[in-house]
């Protein structure tokens, strides 16, 4: 009987793929034909190049050995690596097998059900018992995933997680239709060892186990085949309704990724993709500062993506999409590098559609000062706050000779961005026109700004064809080239990474080189990506000042810990946001080097 | 009650040794600097009746001279522990250990550090002073901007460090709105061609002629008060300071380029009183110290033998402390 190449049993299977495969093939396709323009092109562009190359590293290192959520917790790397990477092995190994024992071809599922319709049960084709080993070898593997992915729901610590998600039914239905497979599967090949005696060392123990307990039947191995089958179907079934699409979509979304292709404003088919590729891990959760210091965990990406996917918006995405910090700690812990922050812009631009109606008007073109051969310095708005900033970098400007052009020291333009991180798109562009008027009719060689929230936004926002620098890069320019000599003063100090030059820009370590400079810098506990907001970003409109209060403590112990002298920032948002609490002597990198220029 | 140790020798402190003292009880007062009164012995004038600083500060010097009272200065104390039953220890940075059966807290106030407010350029732009600054000058009849000449105006802004949401001070300080007054004034006396403003949130004239002051201010000196709050302040090419508000009786926005500008900042727990209120587990709001209760106990604390009066319970004025310092020798002296 069993060397039919067919059996009834198979039907679910069988299902489960073709629906999932016609239906993810639908789906793809339609989110595909909703890319916008600029992101075709890039995929016009770079599709017949060499980027598949490291998108295939990528998803394999990603997709498969989970190389990121390793560096964040080595148990829970593992469990994520053994289900993935441990199934994947187990069918690629199965369709070798089932390849070696029937070289004239066979049908999909032989390969999946290989112990059931394994010719004769005998060792007839070459390392037959070497690939009946390697495949329970692979099993237990998996096993030992499916364990510790079971532990994980009783109690995560261990696996570096403080509080996991909390997942919709949809979800839940097919984890446990998930975590039944493989259980099924030993069930199922143990049953027919116990009748044939085929198998790896596991499966045969276990076969041996169940006759020596009379259920050695045929109807028993039936059953067992049928539910393992059933159980299959059925998750590749809920597939695409739930969080396990991500296991396709990431691998998509690695490739468009390389092909250069960016989130935009508007939600499009890319969205679509990044929504689809969370895989609800829910580590975004535990960085969170609105989590961490004021308890709230409805609003993190996970959830937010979730409103998203939900097309919850019109109920309940103000909440979620407006109370948020826009620190990108999120964005710097996802293990997908999803860009969580877009996302969350995107709904907050549709939430504010019907009152965003521009309204800058009537702002009046600021005569630009003929900058040629100078460098245009843009302060912002909060540094006119901090004065001691701005004054210092004009002091650099004399002690290094550079002509400069203070473009908002009596008249200040908003650089837009805290408009467009509220959603308010058409009012910030019409700042960014203004803007960028006078920056081009200026003729300045290069823009200098002291404000990380312009800097990001004269960055990735405005079109500038000059250099752009936050002063930080800037002062390490001039240490390097040697213009700018600096005396190293005793003091001890802790650097403060700005959410948005850190991990908005990536620049870490220019300033901290400018501080190890002059002074002797200090390590705190969390740094770099990891660093703390202040709480007094821009980013949330709806926390009440106890809650920033509350946010910026905890940033505040955390730099206070090595006790320094002096904690170093290099935002005017963060510096008031320091400056406020008491007793924190808070200083911008650029006070302290313009305390320590040697003329 | 035998002995009563008095920590801080300002006007609370002393008015209280000299009380205890004259009832035969055995003081010591400590005080951290080398001479008592600091914090009134630059002031020039004190309202309501525009008493010379110094004239008071000659009166208590006296009651110090005249009363029996061991005096420590220099004697930072650091520590306070309940000793056995009834007494206390104190103990200094040095490491040496005072003992008394009662301690009195009167280790006072801090002024705002208004560097902290960044926005108004105070440390930045030489225009920007203080009012502990301001009342230098008008004792001394120096009354000048950043580049030593005569001012021709010279704006006053309230409530710098008091009544902020941001800076963490919820409170009102009590005496900068008279001060500002009383300031505004003494400089018209001296400078009668330079303009005042205030700015003001609203004026708090709580005291006895109080009210009459800020009359007379308008009506006698030509003071010009605006209600708003300056956002910042910035530095001009002449040395001047040019300052942004909003008139909010006017519902305007308004620049204003002046020669000074007057931070009036308000009264902080000193470091003393955060740290002693700590130490003897009697911390209050905002550091200042806690007393036992607001109407009939505001001398007492939770821990027995431990009282507290003036500034280091919350911003006073001079006249309300010296009465709160004698309350609480009274307090003492009924144990």
């Amino acid at each position: 009987m069993n060397s039919d190449s067919f059996h009834l049993f198979v039907i679910p299977f069988v299902a489960g793929v073709f629906f999932l495969l016609v239906f993810s093939v639908w789906k793809y396709w339609r989110w595909i034909k909703k890319f916008d323009k600029l992101q075709r092109a890039k995929i016009r562009k770079n599709i017949w190049t060499w980027r598949f190359l490291p998108a295939i590293w990528e998803a394999f290192r990603e997709g498969l050995l989970h190389w990121r959520i390793t560096k964040k917790n080595l148990l829970l790397g593992y469990m994520h690596r053994s289900l993935a990477f441990g199934w994947f092995l187990l069918i690629v190994v199965g369709a070798v097998q089932a390849k070696l024992a029937f070289p004239d071809g066979h049908p999909l599922w032989i390969a999946i059900f290989f112990n059931y319709f394994e010719p004769s049960y005998s060792i007839d084709f070459p390392k037959a018992e070497f690939f009946a080993n390697l495949m329970d070898v692979l099993l237990i593997y998996v096993l030992s995933g499916l364990f510790l992915a079971m532990f994980k729901k009783v109690w995560s610590r261990p696996l570096g997680m403080k509080r996991t998600t909390r997942h919709t039914l949809m979800d839940r239905v097919a984890k446990l239709a998930l975590w039944c497979i493989f259980p099924f599967r030993l069930l199922s090949e143990a049953a027919t060892s116990s009748l044939y005696g085929n198998g790896g060392f596991m499966t045969r123990g276990l076969g041996n186990v169940l006759s020596s307990m009379g259920v050695a039947d045929p109807a028993f191995e039936m059953s067992c085949w049928t539910l393992y089958s059933i159980a299959l179907g059925t998750f590749f079934c809920l597939m695409p309704f739930s969080r396990y699409m991500h296991i396709f979509t990431e691998v998509f979304l690695i490739y468009f990724r390389q092909l250069g292709v960016k989130d935009s404003d508007k939600k499009t088919g890319y969205t679509m993709f990044e929504l689809s590729a969370c895989s609800r891990c829910g580590i975004c959760i535990d960085g969170c500062p609105m989590n961490r210091e004021l308890g709230i965990v409805n609003m993190q990406g996970v959830y937010m993506l979730q409103s998203v996917r939900n097309l919850e918006l019109q109920k309940n995405a103000e909440p979620i999409a407006e109370n948020c910090l826009m620190c990108d700690r999120c964005v710097a812990d996802c293990p997908v590098n999803l860009d969580l922050s877009i996302i969350r812009r995107q709904v907050r631009i549709k939430n504010k559609k019907d009152i965003d109606k521009g309204g800058y008007g009537y702002l009046r073109n600021i005569q630009p000062f003929n900058s040629i051969g100078r460098v245009a310095y843009f302060g912002g708005c909060m540094s006119h706050l901090t004065p001691g900033i701005s004054r210092s970098m004009e002091t650099i400007f004399n002690a290094v000779g550079q002509k400069y052009w203070y473009m908002d020291k009596n008249e200040t333009i908003c650089c837009g961005r805290p408009l467009l991180q509220q959603g308010f798109e058409n009012q910030a562009f019409e700042l960014r026109r203004k803007n960028t008027e006078m920056i081009v009719n200026s003729k300045a060689t290069m823009l200098i700004t002291s404000c990380p929230i312009c800097y990001q936004s004269f960055k990735k926002e405005y079109k500038l064809s000059i250099p752009v620098m936050h002063h930080t890069e800037y002062i390490n320019m001039l240490i390097e080239s040697g213009k700018l000599k600096l005396r190293k003063d005793d003091r001890r100090v802790t650097y403060h990474d700005p959410c948005e030059l850190g991990r908005g820009c990536g620049i870490y370590d220019q300033p901290r080189n400018v501080l190890r400079a002059t002074t002797t810098l200090l390590k705190t506990k969390e740094e770099r990506e990891h660093s703390l907001c202040c709480g007094f970003n821009l980013g949330n409109p709806t926390l009440d000042l106890e809650q920033q209060t509350a946010i910026r403590n905890a940033a505040r112990d955390n730099l206070m810990a090595p006790k320094p002298d002096t904690i170093a920032t290099a935002c005017p948002m963060c510096k008031k946001a320091f400056q406020h609490a008491d007793n924190i002597p808070v200083k911008d990198i650029a006070e302290i080097v313009a305390e320590n220029i040697i003329k | 009650m035998k002995s009563v140790s008095i920590i801080g020798a300002g006007p609370a402190g002393i008015e209280a040794a000299y009380v205890l003292a004259k009832q035969g009880v055995a003081v010591s007062l400590f005080e951290k600097s080398s001479s008592p009164l600091k914090n009134i012995a630059d002031k020039a004038f004190l309202f309501p009746n525009f008493a010379a600083a110094t004239d008071i500060v000659e009166q208590m010097n006296r009651k110090l001279l005249n009363a029996n009272i061991a005096q420590h200065l220099d004697t930072d104390i650091v520590g306070i522990v309940r000793e056995g039953e009834q007494g206390w220890k104190l103990s200094d940075s040095h490491g040496n250990s005072y003992y008394s059966d009662a301690v009195l807290l009167a280790t006072g106030y801090t002024p705002f550090d208004a560097h902290r407010k960044e926005e108004l350029g105070y440390g930045i732009y030489g225009g920007v002073i203080t009012s502990l600054e301001m009342e230098k000058m008008i004792r001394y009849n120096q009354i000048v901007n950043s580049l030593g000449e005569k001012p021709k105006r010279v704006v006053f802004l309230q409530c710098v460090g008091s009544r902020d949401e941001k800076t963490g001070n919820h409170y009102c300080s009590k005496v900068c709105c008279v001060t500002a007054v009383k300031q505004a004034i003494e400089m018209k006396k001296q400078l009668p061609d330079t303009e005042a403003y205030i700015f003001y949130m609203d004026l708090r004239m709580w005291g006895q002629h109080f009210e009459e002051l800020y009359r007379q201010s308008q009506q006698e000196y030509g003071v010009r008060y605006v209600r708003g709050r300056i956002s910042e302040a910035s530095g001009t090419f002449d040395g001047r300071v040019q300052i942004k508000a909003e008139d909010t009786l006017m519902g305007l926005p308004l620049k204003m380029t002046t020669d000074l500008l007057v931070l009036m900042v308000g009264m902080e727990a000193s470091e003393g009183t955060r740290c002693l209120a700590k130490a003897a587990g009697i911390c209050g709001e905002y550091g200042f110290a806690q007393s036992s209760d607001p109407h009939l106990g505001d001398c007492l604390t939770s821990q027995k033998g431990l009282y507290v009066c003036g500034t280091c319970k919350r911003p006073m004025s001079i006249n309300d402390v010296v009465n709160d310092a004698r309350a609480a020798a009274f307090a003492i002296l009924e144990g």
